[in-house]
């Protein structure tokens, strides 16, 4: 059995073909972004190593601080709404009816591709024939707003179908969390004399304290990262007023073929990903995680 | 924040009477707004411009104008884009499960010295944005002369799932019992015997989750193609729509019959399969 379970051939054989194919287009494409980072290249011509130039460049240039600034923004914001996701999910994992359904209806959004989501709230936003200023019109708002094209309010217009989209993503994850504390805890709670606001405040909470620590990473890094919906909707206009890190590296990269600098932008982006997962895993940590099973 | 309850004088049940029925009406608002802008999207798809300008958002027109669908599918190149998303997810799909059961039950079931640095390897590669990863491989497949084939899109697919897929198949595959392996090892099975006739077999619903998963990942996929791909012939329908909506600008009808055409095939799996992806996500619970 030992034996037959430790065979290195055919271990290699399972494992290998997917490593490679993990550290070839994954892994040694991050080393490469962060060695294209330190030359100056327009991706045909001969590269011209400048060390740490880009990053110099990056500190001074206005635009990718505005840019970061607008990810950082959407990373905090949609870190808060988390607060009222969690707040759902804990009535509907109450005993209500038709929670199951619920859960379902609010997912379906995150189940449609960010293109496609962001052509139909562009039809949403549309300054005459959009559902939302047909519905301000009839409020009797004569002056309504051009969402996308105005920079005020751009970043706010980008957001609502942000959170649209992830909404039903995060009730779930919360739902099934809290679905499966034992009912045994909550019980006896109740057993002694507290409320449902009680138990869900201080029972149910602090049971799911770890999921709530994973999808504050998974939104602040998504919402970091985000591209696809501000790609298509604004492409960060007006005026780069919504432009957002990778969309200021997609377009350093592929519209100015600046590669060098858009990989040093690209591998900062990484970097900050990475530094959020870790500051966020150091502010949430806890001496004595609850266990229970 | 202590685990201990506290009694509460003011406490009552946010959930008894009249708060109830409040509650439900909120969780039934936020239900209707998830919905409502798809509804909406429907109705205008069946609708010519001028009944999309002149009617009120939520009602439908007399002749429903079906022929919208029919006009994008032969004439928007639709057709070629759908058939393109069709054929690349479907690989990948499969490569991506197929690769990551070997793994997973490498990870799992097998001894080997390596396996915590490569089970990390795994893990850390889901915390890695795509972007950062872009440029370079823009390069390299230029390199290898790979750009503008779409066998670039089911490589970077299957490497960028590869992760999640493994963390959905790893809780099934742990809790296999032990005797099984005894029992096939008793009879002189050997491992690729073992796995391919015995226990990839009994990962069949798992694998349908992991399936899904990757379905809708990559059928929604954009940047890859957006970067990678440059001939209209190759794209798959989550570009091509883009590109179809730039062209015909102010045809909301066509555009809202394409919306349609690309969303379909995940409404029906939804519909279909609600529980599988519910439960898939669960379990994967990472990407975005």
């Amino acid at each position: 059995m030992e034996k037959v379970m430790s065979n290195k051939r055919v271990i290699a054989l399972y494992v290998l073909p997917s490593l490679l194919l993990l550290l070839g287009i994954v892994y040694v494409p991050i080393v490469l972004t962060g060695y294209y980072g330190l030359n100056d290249w327009d991706g045909i011509g001969k590269m011209t190593f400048i060390g740490l130039d880009n990053y110099a460049r990056l500190l001074k240039d206005g635009v990718f601080w505005s840019s970061a600034g607008h990810s950082l923004l959407f990373a905090l914001l949609s870190a808060v709404f988390l607060a009222l996701y969690m707040a759902v999910a804990l009535v509907l994992s109450g005993r209500i009816k038709g929670a199951q359904l619920l859960r379902k209806i609010y997912l379906i959004p995150m189940l449609l591709s960010s293109v496609a989501i962001a052509q139909l709230w562009l039809k949403i936003y549309h300054p005459t024939n959009g559902i939302l200023n047909g519905l301000l019109e009839s409020l009797g708002v004569e002056d309504t707003p051009d969402w996308l094209a105005d920079p005020s309010i751009v970043l706010g217009a980008l957001f609502v179908p942000i959170l649209w989209q992830y909404a039903g993503f995060y009730i779930l994850i919360y739902y099934a969390a809290l679905k499966n504390i034992p009912a045994s805890l909550t019980e006896a709670a109740r057993i002694d004399g507290a409320n449902s606001r009680q138990v869900a405040l201080r029972i149910k909470l602090p049971l799911v304290r770890e999921v709530v620590k994973v999808t504050i990473v998974l939104a602040v890094v998504g919402s970091l990262k985000y591209f696809d919906l501000i790609y298509v909707m604004t492409d960060g206009g007006p005026n780069q007023a919504s432009e957002v890190m990778a969309s200021y590296m997609y377009h350093k990269a592929f519209r100015e073929f600046d590669y060098g600098y858009g990989s040093a932008i690209g591998f900062f982006l990484l970097l900050v990903c990475l530094v959020a997962t870790w500051i966020i895993r150091r502010l949430t940590a806890t001496k004595d995680p609850i266990q229970y099973s | 924040m202590a685990a201990r309850p506290r009694t509460n004088a003011s406490g009552r049940s946010v959930f008894a009477g009249t708060g109830r029925g409040a509650l439900y009406l909120v969780l039934i608002a936020a239900a209707a707004l998830q919905v409502l802008p798809l509804v909406w999207l429907l109705f205008f798809s069946l609708k010519n411009s001028q009944e999309v300008f002149s009617m009120p958002a939520f009602a439908l027109p007399k002749r429903l104008r079906w022929e919208n669908y029919e006009n994008v599918w032969s004439q928007g190149n639709i057709e070629r884009y759908f058939v393109n998303s069709v054929w690349i997810t479907a690989a990948s799909v499969a490569l991506t499960v197929l690769l990551a059961s070997f793994v997973t039950f490498a990870l799992t079931r097998m001894r080997w010295k390596l396996r915590p640095a490569v089970l990390g390897l795994f893990m850390i590669g889901m915390m890695i944005p795509v972007h950062s990863t872009l440029i370079p491989l823009f390069i390299l497949f230029q390199k290898l002369g790979l750009i503008d084939n779409q066998a670039n899109l089911i490589l970077s697919y299957t490497a960028f799932n590869l992760p999640i897929t493994i963390m959905i198949l790893l809780g099934f595959y742990m809790a296999l019992p032990r005797e099984i392996e005894e029992a096939a090892v008793m009879d002189g099975c050997g491992v690729n015997r073992m796995f391919l006739r015995i226990v990839l077999p009994m990962t069949g619903s798992v694998m349908v989750t992991a399936a899904i998963i990757n379905m809708i990942y990559n059928w929604n996929e954009f940047i890859f193609v957006n970067t990678f791909i440059s001939s209209d012939k190759l794209k798959t329908l989550t570009v091509g729509v883009q590109n179809f909506v730039g062209q015909y600008m102010s045809d909301w009808g066509a555009i809202g019959a394409t919306l349609m055409i690309s969303i379909l095939p995940i409404l029906i799996v939804f519909f279909l399969l609600s529980n599988r992806i519910v439960e898939g996500i669960a379990a994967g619970s990472v990407k975005g």
